[in-house]
């Protein structure tokens, strides 16, 4: 077994491991942590198929590579507008909870429903 | 089975473990904890897959960074989560194992399946690096051939300060991001916070440097000169600019906006947009990637730090 099929295969079983906690995480923060880890298994995927493009002496075709690079740091900027999203939620609705009808919590405001 | 796929497969299973763990843990600040192991193992995953530049960005930003602003949120949330939803119900959650299960399984076969032999740009990519000068493919790719992406991804970088700022309550507006952070100015943190930061600093510019030629280069100088920075901030040794500052504004828009400039150029000068004359090819990307350290330092550190909370005169 080569390397690119031992982390293919782990890259697609982490994107179904991030799809899960997207979906079933009812927390803003559990599921951006599960989004990010459904990214970094669609980066590793790419990073994969850049491994098979190995030539030309550079083990690693580079133009994935810099595709890559360039998406980790977008998924980065947008991780934090995400998080910055979510703690002002948290200030101003005082509970974090993404149903349209906020629960009638001692710290809930219910004009922000 | 050689010692290397041995190790290979081993790593594989111990970044699948702590990416299931850290979607089931109970406590979320333990799952940004698992997150960022997870994101530092992956780096060694990229250098086993022979992408050294890579694994720098994911070690320096995807764990290092990315784990740092989870960890805040997760500390300053972490009373709320006892009053928050209960999880979902048998039955959603029975449907989403086996849609993810099954998207799991699909991936996996293609992977399996992939055509032979693979396609690849990389000998293009490398016979045309006399063009540039630079020795590093991918920092060819990044700055030359691909151009375009390099530099509007810049302005995503300035768009979501932008959108990070915005969410200022009105009368923060124009003021410090973040609470003002105070350590024993005899600690460990203070102490580090003066040690590291002078080496930290040429480390930055010397992977901007050898990044012409070598793994390295704007994103990884800028990550690591953003996390000094940081660490000064957290000691309590300097405090956030005020997000009003002029200056800090005109080093915010350096990076993209070096690289309109040039890219304009080229269209007033040259064939196309983007296209450096090959004579000074070189030095025009030497001065965008020293614009767009700046700015990638400065914004990733900002982005940390978050909304503006405290008036500009405190």
């Amino acid at each position: 077994m080569s390397a690119v099929t031992v982390f293919g295969l782990c890259a697609a079983a982490a994107v179904g491991v991030g799809l899960y906690g997207l979906i079933t995480n009812p927390q803003p923060l559990r599921k951006i942590i599960a989004f990010n880890l459904l990214g970094s298994g669609v980066f590793l995927l790419f990073g994969i198929i850049g491994r098979r493009g190995a030539a030309a002496g550079s083990g690693n075709d580079p133009v994935p590579q810099a595709l890559v690079i360039t998406g980790v740091v977008v998924a980065f900027s947008a991780t934090a507008l995400a998080i910055a999203l979510t703690l002002r939620l948290f200030e101003t609705a005082g509970s974090m909870t993404l149903r349209s009808r906020a629960p009638t919590g001692p710290n809930s405001d219910p004009s922000a429903g | 089975m050689s010692i290397a796929t041995l190790f290979e497969i081993v790593l594989a299973a111990v970044v699948l473990g702590l990416a299931i763990w850290t979607i089931t843990v109970s406590e979320t600040y333990s799952a940004a904890v698992g997150f960022v192991a997870y994101g530092l193992l992956v780096a060694l995953i990229w250098v086993r897959l022979d992408a050294v530049d890579v694994a720098m960005t994911e070690a320096a930003i995807g764990g290092g960074l990315g784990g740092i602003v989870l960890l805040g949120a997760a500390a300053r949330l972490r009373e709320s989560e006892a009053m928050t939803a209960e999880r979902p119900g048998r039955v959603v959650r029975l449907c989403a194992a086996a849609l993810s299960a099954s998207i799991a399984m699909v991936l996996a076969v293609a992977v399996l399946i992939l055509p032979d032999p693979a396609p690849t740009l990389a000998p293009t990519v490398i016979s045309n690096a006399g063009a540039t000068g630079l020795a590093n493919p991918v920092t060819n790719v990044l700055m030359a051939f691909r151009a375009m992406d390099t530099m509007l991804e810049k302005v995503v970088l300035m768009l979501a300060i932008v959108g990070v700022w915005s969410l200022a309550s009105d009368q923060a507006w124009g003021g410090r991001p973040g609470p003002r952070h105070e350590a024993d100015p005899n600690g460990v943190l203070a102490f580090l916070a003066r040690l590291t930061p002078p080496a930290g600093i040429v480390i930055g510019i010397y992977l901007l440097w050898t990044g012409a030629d070598h793994p390295g280069g704007a994103f990884q100088g800028g990550a690591v000169l953003a996390s000094m920075w940081l660490l000064v901030i957290m000691a309590g040794l300097a405090d956030t600019p005020p997000v009003s500052s002029r200056s800090l504004r005109l080093i915010l828009v350096a990076g993209p906006g070096v690289f309109l400039v040039v890219g304009l150029g080229g269209l007033c000068f040259g064939p196309a947009f983007l296209a450096y004359p090959v004579a000074f090819a070189k030095p025009l990307i030497l001065g965008i990637e020293v614009a767009m350290t700046l700015t990638i330092a400065a914004t990733l550190a900002l982005l940390l730090a978050g909304a503006p909370e405290r008036s500009a005169t405190r």
